[in-house]
């Protein structure tokens, strides 16, 4: 990805490495060697300031319990309300019970991508390991609750009895196929959306090196700054919104 | 074993650069979701506010195959 | 981030770090501790505080408003209150106005039957003393008829002078 150093004249190397964004490394012994299970590495800490900021939106913010609320409570009980009215509308009453996972997801994946934002910091959330833990999770967690709570009748999510008898089998592959690819596009989608906004902003920062061009490529990364804290936003809640929708196929599978 | 490697990663590059465009699909599958959520927002405006989720959700479903013509762009890139 | 440099070590990413598989199982460990972590607090500490501090604004509204609602009966009350007073006040009004256009009617009405009863003795008296004229000069009349036809008749034909008879004469006279 770098260009070769004598395509470009002077010193000046114009050399944009925007995935180095996203290497894992070690954070204590000079920032190499292996990474075995255990071994804290910058994720490791990213993932801790996540929890402690969400611990601070949604415990410290609160601790007033006022009945008029302060800013940060306010901000908690905002997000509060539109996951439980967001549950409550897709999955119906009885979806409430996993409330309380669907809110620490989506408070997750919300606060790893802001502080993702922050300049050189490291985005949890663009690595697909990542993800498709989440989305398996999901994934798992719902099918097994389908057929718990419907037993067989579980997979009439794939008898699609509106159709034509003639169509249904072919309907009932394209349905199967459908559910197994759900964690593959539902993991996906958040790690290629932060990854690619991510990537492209440091492509940009590494245009900014040449003189000429650079006040263009810092306001193309203000914008696209400003489009990704957009995005960011969106895709925690499409994370959310979608794992509502699978959870409701598991407790109500008839079409 | 240079050249066979190199043709064979020109092959793969190509075909990654093919398979980005199928984001173009989804990407007007998405405009296509919002553009007729938006039409039919402004004739009905009292109802647009419950049909938001519904919008995000087809965005989602028509994004999914988007992702997969990505996916394959980077299975091309870095796994083959 | 990308051009940092520690020394001669400077690392750049050799295709995607996203798929370089060696650091999946130390990523997958970190984030289930931290989605343990987060579910933990969440679901203990921070959901039921919300949920609590929600409930507690709603009851805290509702009962607002009932307190608005009983207030809002009571300005009613006092409305109709208000009212039933500015109604009973007008009644007593009109009935002190009528009763004493009442009592001033027995007072006119008093003075009127004196005043008219004074006019009538009056008149009675009036015509009393008119009858008693009357009678004095209807007599006086008869007696100078008498004298006059006594007179007459002595000078005419002294003869048949009787008093008695012209007398009667003369009052049959007068009544006719």
């Amino acid at each position: 990805m770098a260009i070769e150093s004598d395509a470009v004249e002077q010193e000046l190397e114009l050399a944009i490495h925007p995935m180095d964004q996203f290497l894992v490394k070690p954070l204590f012994g000079g920032g190499h060697g292996d990474i075995g299970m255990f071994t804290i590495t910058n994720a490791t800490l990213w993932l801790g300031i996540t929890v402690l900021c969400a611990i601070a939106l949604m415990v410290l913010g609160t601790r007033g319990r006022a009945i008029v609320p302060s800013r940060s409570q306010s901000i908690a009980e905002v997000i509060y309300v539109f996951i439980y009215k967001m549950v409550e509308d897709i999955t119906g009453k009885d979806g409430l019970k996993y409330f309380p996972y669907i809110f620490s997801l989506f408070i997750f994946i919300l606060v790893a991508n802001v502080v993702g934002l922050l300049p050189a910091s490291f985005t949890t959330t663009s690595h697909i390991a990542v993800t498709a833990t989440l989305a398996l999770i999901v994934f798992v967690a719902v099918t097994v609750l389908g057929f718990v709570k419907n037993g067989t009748a579980f997979l009439s999510l794939f008898w699609v009895s509106a159709a034509p008898l003639a169509l249904r089998p072919i309907l009932a592959l394209i349905e199967v196929i459908s559910y197994f690819v759900r964690p593959v596009s539902h993991s996906i989608r958040l790690a290629g959306n932060m990854m690619a906004g991510h990537a492209v902003i440091k492509v940009f920062a590494g245009f900014a090196v040449v003189t000429f061009i650079s006040p263009a490529a810092i306001g193309a990364i203000v914008a696209i700054y400003a489009l990704e804290t957009l995005v960011v936003c969106i895709q925690a809640y499409v994370f959310t919104i979608l794992t509502c929708v699978y959870l409701k196929d598991a407790l109500h599978p008839s079409h | 074993m240079a050249i066979e490697g190199d043709l064979a990663q020109m092959g793969a590059f190509l075909g990654a650069g093919l398979a980005s465009v199928g984001m173009g699909g989804a990407a007007i599958g998405v405009g296509n979701v919002v553009g007729n959520y938006l039409s039919g927002a402004l004739r009905n405006p009292a109802a647009a506010a419950g049909q938001t989720a519904t919008m995000f959700i087809g965005i989602a479903f028509a994004e999914a195959l988007g992702i997969f013509s990505f996916l394959v762009a980077l299975l091309l890139m870095f796994a083959v | 981030m990308a051009t940092e440099t520690n020394g001669a070590a400077t690392e750049h990413a050799q295709g995607m770090p996203q798929l370089d598989f060696s650091t999946f199982p130390n990523q997958i460990f970190w984030l289930l501790v931290t989605l343990v972590v987060i579910y933990f607090v969440m679901s203990r500490v921070a959901l039921p505080r919300i949920a609590s501090v929600l409930a507690e604004r709603h009851g805290a509204i509702q009962s607002d408003l009932d307190k608005a609602e009983q207030m809002k009966a009571k300005a009613v009350e006092a409305e109709a209150a208000y009212n039933k007073a500015l109604v009973d006040a007008r009644a007593e009004a009109q009935a002190i106005v009528e009763a004493t256009r009442a009592e001033i009617q027995k007072d006119v009405d008093v003075a009127m039957a004196k005043a008219d009863a004074e006019i009538a003795a009056k008149s009675a008296e009036s015509e009393a003393a008119i009858k008693e004229i009357r009678d004095s000069a209807m007599s006086a009349i008869e007696e100078v008829a008498n004298d006059t036809a006594e007179a007459i008749v002595a000078k005419v034909m002294p003869a048949a002078a009787d008093k008695a008879a012209v007398k009667a004469a003369v009052s049959a006279r007068l009544k006719g």
